[in-house]
């Protein structure tokens, strides 16, 4: 199924490009310290504008998930579960993403789960599968 | 009055909305569709607004709308100030509208400022919405996939559309399944908003969905998202409602006893996100925060709430982010319907909210709450009280008003 891709920019170019790597890239600021999502030219948390992507380690757990029924488009290819998925680095780091590789009624908050990247032109999409 | 304190900073010396007053309230049809467009909506609203209020057009010295004209594909908002303006030959020495703001109070609490500034002694403020017909033509056209050409550079969707997000039930349905995980929210408990609602839409002649709901009938409809299934949702349709905010001092002298805005939220303490708020408090927190630190009355005073339900779990999160239930207790709140139905302690969404009265986004809660408060509901008529509690949003909007009237 074809996405809907995102505008790449400066300060976006890292999390959806990673991949071409095999690196989940997240912003983090080099004056305090903390990881933030999404990536800014400024740390929210302290204002320093020393800020950079810095890859981490691409696990993570379900912090909340949901099962999508409905084709919103005619070529969706539908049961697929959207989930909100937290990552180890810094309590509240999360992003919104998809589980994939698994049946849909088989994803539980809490589950473990690992990047996998989905490339579609330019972009490398992180989604999570189960991390066994 | 003494400075207020919240969060350990002295904010909100001036509590400048108990001067302003809703004067009267005025709706088009409610309908699913309509055969009328949405500037003859919009007149059907506001002719009947300013007439309740006792006022002519020449009264009118300002306009508000929340989000404006805002039309991409969907019909949203295809009326704002400007076409109104001229259309209604109003002379006005202030207006505005546009989407960015608290959500669909937005309007009220704009127009609530420009009175208190010394701008205007009465605005009209309207919302009109026409997206049944819109959809009549095409079946998605509230789909995400529809409003960007080419990539998403939305400053939020872009996060979200990538991973097939093309509608807001799947984050409403993130917060949904996170509030089941931490409180041991149940899907009959949720179920009872939906019930409400059509129970309510029953006793209102202009409802879109009228019949009875059954549990039976609820657990049984189309899983959407899961957990939430089609009647989470509240239902399109063609309608316009506006409103009239006045001066305190000017409302006297109309035929309506003035309902005062004791108190408004229109905090924002977290990030303008879906998905970087906290998932089961959102704005709805912020925004009941402020808005009883601007006020000596207390959530037990409350005799009335038309919380937004565009999404069943949103008026969850109104109940617990308001203070009218304690956090996470939402679900036992309104399990069983009791406390929530017409004669129970805490009556909401009287006119059958969204969910079954029609999706007219944000200022019919307004009607309906002045509506109860002036004794004018007629079937869906609750027990007589003086303070009613609107509020709108989800996810990052959020705004609240607490009324009294006078």
């Amino acid at each position: 199924m074809t996405r809907k891709l995102p505008a790449i920019t400066a300060d976006s170019a890292p999390f959806w490009q990673g991949g071409e790597s095999g690196q989940l890239q997240i912003h983090k600021c080099a004056a305090c310290n903390r990881y933030f999502h999404p990536p800014a030219p400024i740390c929210p948390s302290c204002c320093s504008r020393e800020v950079a992507p810095q890859p981490v380690s691409g696990k993570g757990k379900v912090l909340s998930f949901t099962i999508n029924h409905q084709a919103w488009r005619p070529d969706l290819d539908v049961p697929y579960v959207v989930a909100i998925v937290e990552l180890p680095e810094q309590t509240g780091l999360r992003f919104v993403t998809n589980i994939v590789g698994l049946p849909p009624e088989a994803v539980r908050i809490d589950m473990p789960v690992r990047v996998r990247f989905e490339q579609q032109e330019d972009v490398w999409l992180p989604v999570f599968e189960k991390d066994e | 009055m003494a400075p207020r304190v919240r969060e350990g900073r002295v904010m909100f010396d001036r509590i400048f909305e108990k001067d302003v007053a809703i004067s009267g309230v005025g709706q088009s049809a409610v309908g699913r569709p309509l055969a009328r467009s949405g500037m003859q909506l919009t007149l059907d609203a506001c002719l009947e607004a300013i007439a309740d209020a006792g006022l002519t057009r020449d009264d009118i010295d300002g306009v508000a709308c929340w989000p404006g004209d805002n039309n991409n594909g969907d019909a949203f908002s295809p009326v704002g100030p400007n076409a109104l303006i001229g259309t209604l030959g109003l002379k006005v020495n202030w207006y505005g509208g546009g989407y960015e703001g608290p959500g669909p109070l937005a309007g009220v609490i704009n127009g609530a400022m420009a009175i208190a500034a010394g701008l205007c002694r009465h605005v009209l403020v309207f919302r009109t919405i026409t997206e049944a017909s819109r959809r009549q033509v095409d079946k998605n056209a509230g789909a995400l996939t529809n409003k960007t050409v080419g990539r998403d550079s939305s400053f939020f969707w872009q996060w979200y559309t990538p991973f097939n997000v093309l509608s807001a039930i799947n984050l409403m349905a993130l917060y949904t399944q996170r509030h089941f995980h931490e409180y041991g929210t149940t899907p009959e408990q949720l179920a009872q908003i939906a019930l409400t609602c059509r129970a309510n839409a029953a006793l209102n002649p202009k409802a879109i969905y009228r019949t009875p709901l059954s549990m039976d009938d609820y657990l049984s409809s189309r899983m959407i998202s899961t957990p939430l299934r089609l009647l989470d949702c509240d239902v399109h349709c063609d309608a316009s409602t506006a409103i009239i905010l006045s001066r305190a001092d000017a409302a006297k002298d109309g035929p309506n006893r003035p309902i005062r805005i004791e108190a408004m939220g229109a905090a924002l303490h977290q990030p303008w996100s879906w998905d970087q708020i906290d998932l089961t408090a959102t704005a709805a927190r912020d925004v009941g925060e402020m808005m009883w630190a601007r006020t000596d009355l207390k959530p037990s005073d409350v005799g009335s709430a038309q919380l937004y339900d565009g999404f069943s779990i949103l008026t969850m999160l109104w109940l617990e982010g308001l203070k009218l239930c304690p956090r996470g207790e939402s679900g036992r709140y309104v399990e069983g319907g009791q406390r929530i139905a017409r004669n129970g302690e805490l009556p909401i969404n009287t006119n059958g909210g969204q969910l079954s009265g029609g999706r007219t986004h944000g200022l019919g809660y307004v009607h309906e709450a002045c509506s109860q408060l002036w004794g004018r509901a007629g079937d869906r008529q609750v027990k007589p009280h003086n303070v009613s509690v609107v509020a709108a949003g989800g996810g990052p909007l959020g705004g609240s008003l607490l009324l009294v009237r006078e």
